[in-house]
């Protein structure tokens, strides 16, 4: 019984207070969601699974090199990636292995910005960087 | 990490007379280039190209080789003040470290590195020189 209480006291203390991350991590999706509903009236809602299907492409029009977030992020994104230019590793972007993933609103912006040219020769649209993060949030 | 070394052996042969000069470089102490110029490949060492490479580098970031590493004007200039303010010496009409004529000497590097899967590229130091990011480069 004297471990059972605290624990059901800790269950309540982070039920009303999530994991720090995912404060900041809601917010973006708030912000990208109203972004997506101003660019398009039939937005209604992320899906993790047009997410998904962003992420492992293939893609043309971006670079040749870069068909796909999964060629340098590798296919699970629960592993570790590589970028194909420089051979530098990447931590996953699986917020399950990366938890602080997507938590800071200007460095997911400036990410977005470069890569999404790179893979889709054009930007993400809003709707499209929160499909992403949507299902990489899950993995 | 071994497998690397153990073809390395094969592919490089390192000048004795400059062995030693360049062994330790003054590490990144600031804190905006480690953070932009850190994230594609380890933050270079300002120490490792001469000032005037480091200005061509600041004003091409938006096509950087093949990639946009395009920064606020205010970042940008506080990087590039940080950067030609601790260079080193070396040719300043070349870009690359890799390129550079002391680099060459001490690196003679397979024509297939690229499509090693580890290093994929003359510039992946920490490839092959783990403590790279601390500006150590001596035997490892
Ligand atoms: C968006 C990714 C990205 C960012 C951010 C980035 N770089 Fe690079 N950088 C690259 C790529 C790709 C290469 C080419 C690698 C290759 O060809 O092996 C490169 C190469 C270099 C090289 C030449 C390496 C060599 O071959 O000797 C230098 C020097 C360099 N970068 C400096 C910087 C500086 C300074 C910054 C910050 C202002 C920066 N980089 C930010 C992607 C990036
Ligand atoms: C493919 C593996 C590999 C890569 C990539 C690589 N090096 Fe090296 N480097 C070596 C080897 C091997 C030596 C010679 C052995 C030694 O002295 O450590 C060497 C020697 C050096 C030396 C001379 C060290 C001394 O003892 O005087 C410096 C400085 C150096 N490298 C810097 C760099 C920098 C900077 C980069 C990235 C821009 C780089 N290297 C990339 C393998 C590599």
């Amino acid at each position: 019984m004297k471990t059972v209480i605290p624990l059901a006291a800790l269950a309540a203390v982070s039920f009303a207070h999530p994991a720090p991350a995912e404060g900041p991590r809601d917010a973006i999706l708030a912000a990208y969601a109203a972004a997506a509903a101003a660019e398009s009236p039939s937005f209604a809602g992320f899906s993790a699974e047009r997410g998904r299907a962003l992420y492992l492409g293939p893609h043309t029009g971006g670079k040749p090199e870069t068909p796909a977030c999964a060629t340098c992020h590798t296919p699970d994104p629960r592993a570790r990636g590589r970028h194909v230019g420089t051979g530098r590793g990447i931590e996953p972007m699986a917020v399950s292995a990366s938890p602080t993933r997507f938590t800071d609103a200007a460095d997911v912006e400036k990410r977005f910005s470069r890569d999404c040219p790179a893979v889709l020769g054009r930007p993400c649209s809003a709707a499209e960087k929160g499909d992403v993060i949507t299902w990489l949030a899950q993995q | 990490m071994l497998p690397i070394l153990a073809a390395l052996a094969l592919t490089l042969t390192v000048s004795p007379a400059l062995a030693g000069e360049n062994e330790r470089v003054p590490p990144v102490t600031h804190a905006a280039t480690l953070k932009e110029c850190g994230e594609c490949h380890m933050a270079f060492q300002p120490a490792l190209l001469p000032a005037e490479s480091w200005s061509r580098i600041m004003d091409g970031l938006r096509d950087h080789f093949g990639d946009d590493a395009g920064l606020p004007d205010d970042v940008a200039a506080d990087i590039r003040a940080y950067l030609v303010g601790h260079a080193g010496r070396g040719d300043g009409r070349l870009m690359r470290i890799t390129e550079q004529r002391w680099f060459e000497r001490e690196h003679r590097f397979r024509d297939d590195v690229r499509k090693n899967p580890d290093i994929r590229s003359k510039a992946n130091c920490e490839a092959c020189h783990r403590d790279a990011a601390r500006g150590r480069y001596e035997d490892d």
